[in-house]
């Protein structure tokens, strides 16, 4: 029993060190981006990195997400005869929920995973060391271009997978489950506002923060030795996973109130 | 037993004074003692994980000391963030064990990554610099490929390369020559050399080897029990009567030391 309870205490702690760990690695960032000059060329490849390569899984995940999505509603929606409702209940759930929070998911999947992999190997190889040594500022050179190629790329990524989700959902209702075309679409511009994505995209971009964070601390803090690594990629994902999700939950709260 | 040279008139280019360090829970500095002169090539040797690769990341501020200075020229290290630090690092260079090269980067990028930083330096001098400095570590036209490719040995001159081609008045040393073949190793004992006369750095070298010792080192130090046992020219360090450090040199273990 008091084990138990240590353990717990001992999870708390933890929690509260990297909680504390990423309130200082985002100041220390948000400082370095307006007193460094910007690298270019690692923007550039960090975007490529986090948005260009990211691209296919979030059309496949949006567009499969909107079409099982409408599928099914529209499965529950024919008996009530209301088959085009579909439309509008398709596009706010991508615009507000599905779509921001599948594609971070990916992303947390793809990108975070690789940021935390990368940064550990880079620690514990003393390669971080090694740029230090070499009179640069490791968080000006590794975390200012990821951060700024995440909030590029990120609501991009979100607004994509929404669009392919109405889409999908569009193709799927109307070519497959034949829903009337017109009204599909008419109900759809009219009940969906420009609230909704705009939902959606803001919840995108602080994901993408919130990916970046947890990534680049579980990178910068890994231990010695490759279960180092493996260990760090592995907390990224999960913890960021949970974050993401139970962000979501506030996020949805305040964003409907705010916009 | 100290400091058994008598004392040069250059002073002192780096200072480390009751330097203190723990990580974990273990202690691995108990006060370090440690004057390093302008010019010199100075020798740190002792036991495997007795601190010595800690003491070098002291020296160039990578670490923090718990307790103690660190000064090099008239800046006290322990006192300055990470930030303050990088201009000082402009004139120290360091070779890690494993060399550390940038694994994104390929092997020119790597070398020419210090000039470039300096952004002053014209992209086709910067060209020729990497192939000289290349050159010197006899590895031309290595320039299109990745540190992976590379053997340990090729890596580690190609860090050599790196460290050394801003020309730094420090260069710290991390086992350069451990893990190479002896031939490869007494050239990057003959290139230390050649930097500290012909650029007239000041080099720190952790070793273990102590072949390079004897080759490079105007003084060695022992270092022992996280404190600095002896100093002294290599001939008077390596020929000490001393048991620890007549032990040391010749590799001789203690029943106790066996492990079974």
């Amino acid at each position: 029993m008091t084990r138990y309870a240590q353990q717990l205490g001992a999870r708390f702690m933890r929690m509260l060190q990297m909680a504390g760990q990423i309130v200082f690695l985002f100041q220390d960032t948000i400082r370095c981006l307006f007193h460094y000059r910007i690298r270019l060329q690692l923007l550039i490849h960090q975007i490529d990195f986090i948005g260009g390569k990211s691209v296919p899984v979030v059309i496949i995940t949006g567009g499969f997400i909107g079409a099982v999505f409408a599928a099914q509603t529209e499965f529950q929606f024919k008996d009530l005869g209301l088959s085009s409702g579909v439309g509008p209940v398709v596009a706010i759930a991508m615009c507000r929920e599905l779509g921001p929070v599948l594609c971070a998911l990916m992303i947390a999947g793809r990108v975070g995973s690789a940021m935390a992999a990368e940064l550990a190997t880079m620690k514990i190889t003393e390669q971080i060391d090694a740029l230090r040594s070499l009179a640069v500022y490791p968080t000006e050179y590794l975390i200012v271009p990821r951060f700024l190629a995440m909030l590029i790329s990120m609501p991009v990524l979100v607004g994509l997978a929404i669009l392919c989700g109405i889409g999908s959902g569009y193709y799927v209702a109307v070519d497959i489950l034949s829903v009337p075309g017109v009204y599909y679409w008419d109900n759809m511009v009219k009940y969906t506002h420009a609230k909704d994505v705009w939902i959606g995209l803001v919840k995108g971009f602080f994901f993408g923060i919130i990916i970046l964070f947890v990534g680049c601390n579980k990178g910068l803090e890994a231990s010695q030795g490759a279960e180092g690594v493996g260990l760090a990629t592995t907390e990224a994902v999960v913890d960021s996973f949970i974050i993401v999700l139970i962000a979501n939950f506030f996020f949805t709260f305040l964003l409907n109130a705010l916009l | 037993m100290t400091d058994s040279t008598s004392q040069s008139k250059s002073p002192p280019l780096v200072r480390l004074v009751g330097v203190e360090k723990k990580l974990g829970r273990q202690k691995v500095l108990r006060g370090v003692d440690l004057e390093i002169r302008e010019g010199e090539n100075l020798v740190v040797i002792g036991r495997s994980g007795g601190g010595k690769s800690v003491l070098l990341k002291h020296i160039l501020g990578l670490m923090q000391p718990d307790k103690g200075e660190v000064w090099f020229r008239d800046k006290d290290l322990a006192k300055l963030s990470e930030e303050q630090l990088v201009p000082l690092r402009k004139e120290t260079g360091m070779l890690f064990q494993n060399g550390a090269l940038f694994d994104s980067l390929t092997v020119g990028e790597n070398v020419a990554f210090p000039l470039r930083e300096r952004r002053s330096v014209k992209e086709d001098e910067i060209r020729a610099e990497v192939a000289r400095a290349l050159k010197i570590v006899d590895l031309p036209n290595q320039e299109n490929k990745w540190p992976a490719e590379l053997s340990g040995g090729m890596r580690k001159r190609v860090a050599l390369a790196r460290a050394a081609i801003a020309r730094p008045a420090l260069m710290l040393y991390d086992e350069p020559t451990s893990g190479l073949d002896p031939i490869v190793a007494d050239s990057i004992n003959k290139l230390m050399i050649r930097l500290g006369d012909e650029l007239n750095m000041t080099s720190v070298i952790v070793t273990h080897d102590m072949v390079s010792a004897r080759e490079v080192g105007d003084r060695i130090a022992l270092l022992h029990e996280g404190r600095i046992y002896c100093v002294g020219e290599p001939k008077v360090v390596l020929e000490s009567e001393d048991p620890i450090v007549k032990r040391f040199v010749n590799g001789i273990s203690d029943a106790s030391d066996a492990i079974f």
